[in-house]
């Protein structure tokens, strides 16, 4: 939205002018939009099965890594383009993408985070991602109430640095790069790589099967509380360049992490492809918390540029009585193309999902989630909050299935949508499957942001309408905002920085 | 782009040994609509559109066998209702079972024989609203219903209805495949009450386009018989002018294959729209509700409101859409979908999409499926309410809120008591 056409946008009652200016001073204002000046090693632009070699070897690769990424390939070139998503852009040219890029520095796998290129650390300080943990090693006091946050950091297709190492494998922690897994942890990644998210799943999965570079590995022992979060920063720098990151995280039985993703990119007129997977594994009695805040390039005002964002999550909670929490803040791409699902299969499993997507000028997002109950007493909570603003469209789209077995089941979902302005589009599209009738299933869908029994009880107890609707809807935006870790919170807030206050009508 | 060849073979089966006079403007209109459905095809249950039904009884170029089933053990519906009848028996005007089809307020033609003659209302609506609702979504079995109906009405209201119109619709041989097409035009002001009832056919299709002109009122109460084994397709195409107000409300009770298309479009400001539905369906029962209300002008008002009750393995489906295009603003849109299961079997499949273009507007959506709320039964026992009639009254609690759309109480009592019996035949 241009910022004369938010100034004569009719402030109506429901949307106030605070919310208006917030998104005024998000509009063209995309703080992450700077490149980094690095020599860059590319692999040819476009496509093959060569370029799928190149990648496995850059990668140091044993042979069944390779065979599975060329029988992706070979899947993949046989797959159309899915083109269900309420999603408008031109089409793609997967040959016009360059498939690998790293920065010439890392060449040789530095072997601390004290070899890696200054260059690449200081684009990370820059971004605020502290890649310090000597400082913290050699005793310097951290400020109070700041906690310990491991970061595997991505700059294109290559990881950097993955920070803390020594002090999660006291705890018998994995965290590294996934392609250090492939060579170091090769039982691991064999049993579970593709278990989750199969090679043949989708279109973009297959892609990203066959030519990911590189994410991030973690794999939290049995009974084992990860002694600090994990968090990976994806950084797309080289231009033209594709980012195909895989991440893969296993909790064993009785263990618990916390996992922290972001993700920024320069500004550029071209939009750029990022195609990621990740694939969570919950054993019996684990917890995985999963927060992502997703501020990709969004592209200018006019929809020049910005990254398209084809994402597969899904968790498998295999275990009896495990548990996963996908938060999303989702302010960035172009367009965004992402449903972070949950398998519930093990008996008293739990999936959780808390979103709040900002679509602003010609952004584009369809995303939402996936809710499989097949265990029985297995419970899902969907909350998912679309803001639309400028000529942007925000589809929520789910599902929610109850398999005839699992019994004594639950399911709640909310999804509300706020529109500002009339140039503007909010879409919800549900799918609601039961199969069995002691299980309930509710889904709700509004524009009007308040539970008018809430509000009903605080006007009862003497506040007027506004500060009623004001006390519910912020303590309804805290609970989405709180899901996530202390860290992101901070960051997600000043990301949405919009007051939900004013759009209740 | 041409049609596979497998589409194009099935289409050519299901239409052999169909075929429609091409003369005058309701011959064209058929062709017209046997054009499109040659570019479309039929459709089938890989459509995303067919995703929770599957189409193959309504498509196969032979209509499934079905047995005439005996419903003599009940008062027939409407019965005590001031009417004027209009009979078909397995899709054919049966007029010797009708009442004389002069009305006052009212013009009704038979379709079979309005080919000739210049109805020039009816030349703009027959196939036009059904043209018009194939965006965004093909629906090509009102296409074909539009190309090849054997019979069906033409009625056009100038002034407030002395009484309902009330089309019974009779199955007789087991074979039946019957094709009516309806068109209704309520002029500007005017008022009908239109009621439909019986099963019709083994198979029946029928497409009802309707006119609601400025300020008119269409109330429209149908259900769709008794019998276990037919299948039927029904497609409503309905566009509303300012202040006019279109009710509709279906009752449906058992019928192997039942799929109920709305299709209605608020074209002129302040109109209202109300779809309700009630199904009851106990064993081999798949019952699809499929809605659209497009929102095109501003302050209109539309409402939604569905409720099923399943057992043994029936199965019902929602897929309800309200689209509103830029502008429509100070919309108020609400839909509500639930089922209420009542064993382990049954299955509810639903889509309540919201599609939104204006800033200014109230949608909401619900979508619920679950059993009988044990503590509510637990209360009514308590009270010293047996078990059966208390399971009974939770039923038809659940199922009120969709008759509250009968503005007309002795109607709304009709098919209250339709319920009754139903439940008190179905007990556990």
């Amino acid at each position: 939205m241009t910022e004369a056409a938010l100034k004569e946008a009719e402030i109506r009652d429901g949307v106030d002018r605070e919310t208006i200016e917030t998104v005024q001073a998000m509009a063209g204002k995309y703080k992450y939009g700077w490149e980094t000046e690095i020599e860059t090693e590319y692999a040819p632009k476009g496509l093959s099965e060569d370029i799928v070699r190149l990648i496995s070897e850059k990668n140091g690769e044993p042979e069944w890594m390779l065979d599975w990424r060329l029988a992706a390939y070979r899947r993949w070139e046989k797959m159309e383009e899915p083109r269900w998503a309420m999603l408008n852009y031109p089409e793609i040219d997967y040959q016009d993408q360059y498939y690998y890029a790293k920065p010439k520095s890392m060449a040789v796998k530095p072997k601390s985070l004290d070899e890696v290129d200054p260059k690449l650390l200081a684009t990370y300080a820059k971004l605020g991602i502290p890649l310090k943990e000597q400082a913290l090693l050699a005793g310097v006091e951290a400020p109070e109430g700041e906690r310990k946050v491991a970061v595997d950091a991505v700059f294109d297709s290559v990881s950097v640095g993955t920070t803390f190492k020594a002090e999660l494998a006291k705890a018998g922690v994995i965290f590294c790069s996934i392609s250090e897994a492939v060579r170091e942890h090769p039982e691991l990644v064999k049993k579970y790589l593709g278990s989750v998210v199969p090679q043949s799943d989708n279109f973009f999965a297959t892609l990203n099967s066959a030519v990911f570079s590189d994410g991030s590995f973690v794999y939290i022992p049995e009974g084992v509380r990860c002694p600090m979060e994990l968090s990976t920063y994806f950084r797309i720098n080289a231009e033209n360049t594709g980012q195909f990151e895989r991440t893969l995280i296993i909790a064993d039985k009785g263990s618990y992490v916390s996992y922290l993703e972001g993700c920024t990119a320069p500004k550029r007129d071209t939009h750029q492809l990022h195609a990621a997977v990740v694939e969570i594994v919950v054993l019996d009695d684990a917890e995985v918390k999963y927060s992502t805040v997703q501020n990709w390039y969004p592209g200018d005002e006019n929809g020049k540029g910005g990254i398209y964002n084809f994402v597969t999550k899904r968790a498998d909670c295999r275990g009896d009585r495990s548990k996963v929490m996908w938060t999303q803040v989702e302010t960035g791409s172009a367009i965004t193309w992402k449903y972070p699902s949950c398998i519930l299969r093990g008996n008293d499993s739990q999936g959780e999902f808390y979103s709040i997507a900002i679509a602003n000028n010609a952004q584009q997002a369809d995303t939402g989630t996936k809710m499989v109950h097949l265990g029985k007493n297995t419970k899902s909570r969907i909350v998912s909050k679309g803001i639309s603003a400028g000529r942007a469209q925000n589809t929520y789209r789910g599902l929610v299935s109850m398999h005839p077995k699992a019994t004594n089941s639950r399911n709640y979902t909310q999804c509300d949508s706020l529109l500002i302005g009339d140039k503007c589009g909010a879409h919800t599209v549900p799918y609601i499957e039961v199969k069995n009738n002691s299980s309930r299933v509710e889904h709700e869908a509004t524009t009007s942001k308040v539970d008018e029994d809430q509000l009903f009880y605080c006007r009862s107890r003497g506040m007027d309408e506004e500060e009623a609707v004001a006390l519910v809807v912020n303590g309804f935006c805290k609970e989405v905002l709180q899901a996530l870790p202390m860290e992101f919170a901070m960051e997600a807030q000043s990301l949405v920085a919009i007051s939900l206050e004013g759009s209740v009508g | 782009m041409a049609l596979p060849q497998a589409k194009q073979d099935a289409l050519a089966a299901r239409i052999a040994g169909l075929s429609f006079a091409r003369e005058g403007w309701l011959g064209a209109a058929r062709a017209e609509a046997l054009a499109r459905l040659s570019a479309m095809g039929l459709p089938g249950k890989r459509d995303e559109y067919w995703r929770y039904t599957d189409p193959a009884g309504l498509t196969v170029a032979e209509a499934p066998r079905a047995a005439v089933f005996d419903a003599s053990d009940e008062r027939p519906l409407f019965d005590g209702i001031d009417r004027l009848k209009i009979v078909f028996v397995d899709g054919v005007f049966d007029p010797a079972a009708s009442d004389d089809l002069r009305l006052a307020g009212v013009e009704i033609e038979r379709l079979a024989t309005a080919g000739g003659a210049d109805i020039h209302w009816a030349r703009d609506l027959y196939g036009v609203l059904e043209g018009r609702g194939q965006v965004p979504v093909q629906r090509p079995l009102a296409v074909l219903n539009t190309a090849f109906a054997t019979d069906g009405l033409l009625i056009r209201v100038t002034g407030k209805a002395a009484r309902p119109v009330s089309l019974i619709y009779v199955h007789n041989s087991d074979t039946s495949d019957a094709i009516l097409h309806h068109c209704v035009k309520v002029e500007a002001g005017a008022e009908i009450t239109i009621l439909e009832n019986g099963p019709a056919a083994a198979r029946f299709s029928k497409v009802m386009e309707v006119e609601v002109a400025e300020g008119a009122r269409f109330h429209h109460i149908r259900a769709q018989g008794r019998d276990h084994e037919r299948r039927a397709v029904t497609h409503i195409f309905a566009r509303l002018g300012a202040g006019a107000l279109f009710k509709s409300f279906t009752l449906t009770a058992n019928g192997v294959l039942t799929r109920n298309e709305a299709i209605i479009e608020l074209n002129g400001d302040e109109a209202v729209a109300h779809v309700a539905g009630a199904a009851v369906g106990d064993g081999n029962f798949h019952h699809d509700d499929t809605v659209f209300v497009t929102h095109a002008a501003e302050r209109c008002e539309s409402r939604q409101v569905f409720k099923k009750v399943l057992k043994n393995g029936a199965v019902g489906v929602f897929q309800g859409k309200i689209l509103v295009k830029p502008g429509a603003q100070k919309t108020d849109g609400y839909q509500i979908s639930q089922s209420l299961l009542l064993d382990e079997d049954s299955q509810f499949l639903a889509k309540p999409e919201l599609e939104i273009y204006a800033d200014d507007v109230k949608c909401s959506h619900g979508s619920t499926s679950g059993a009988i709320d044990e503590v509510a039964l637990f209360y009514l026992r308590s009270r010293g309410v047996p078990e059966k009639v208390a399971q009974s009254l939770l039923v038809l609690a659940f199922l009120a809120e969709s008759i509250a759309e009968i503005e007309d109480e002795a109607i709304a009592e009709d098919i209250r008591s339709r319920l009754e019996g139903w439940l008190a035949r179905h007990e556990h």
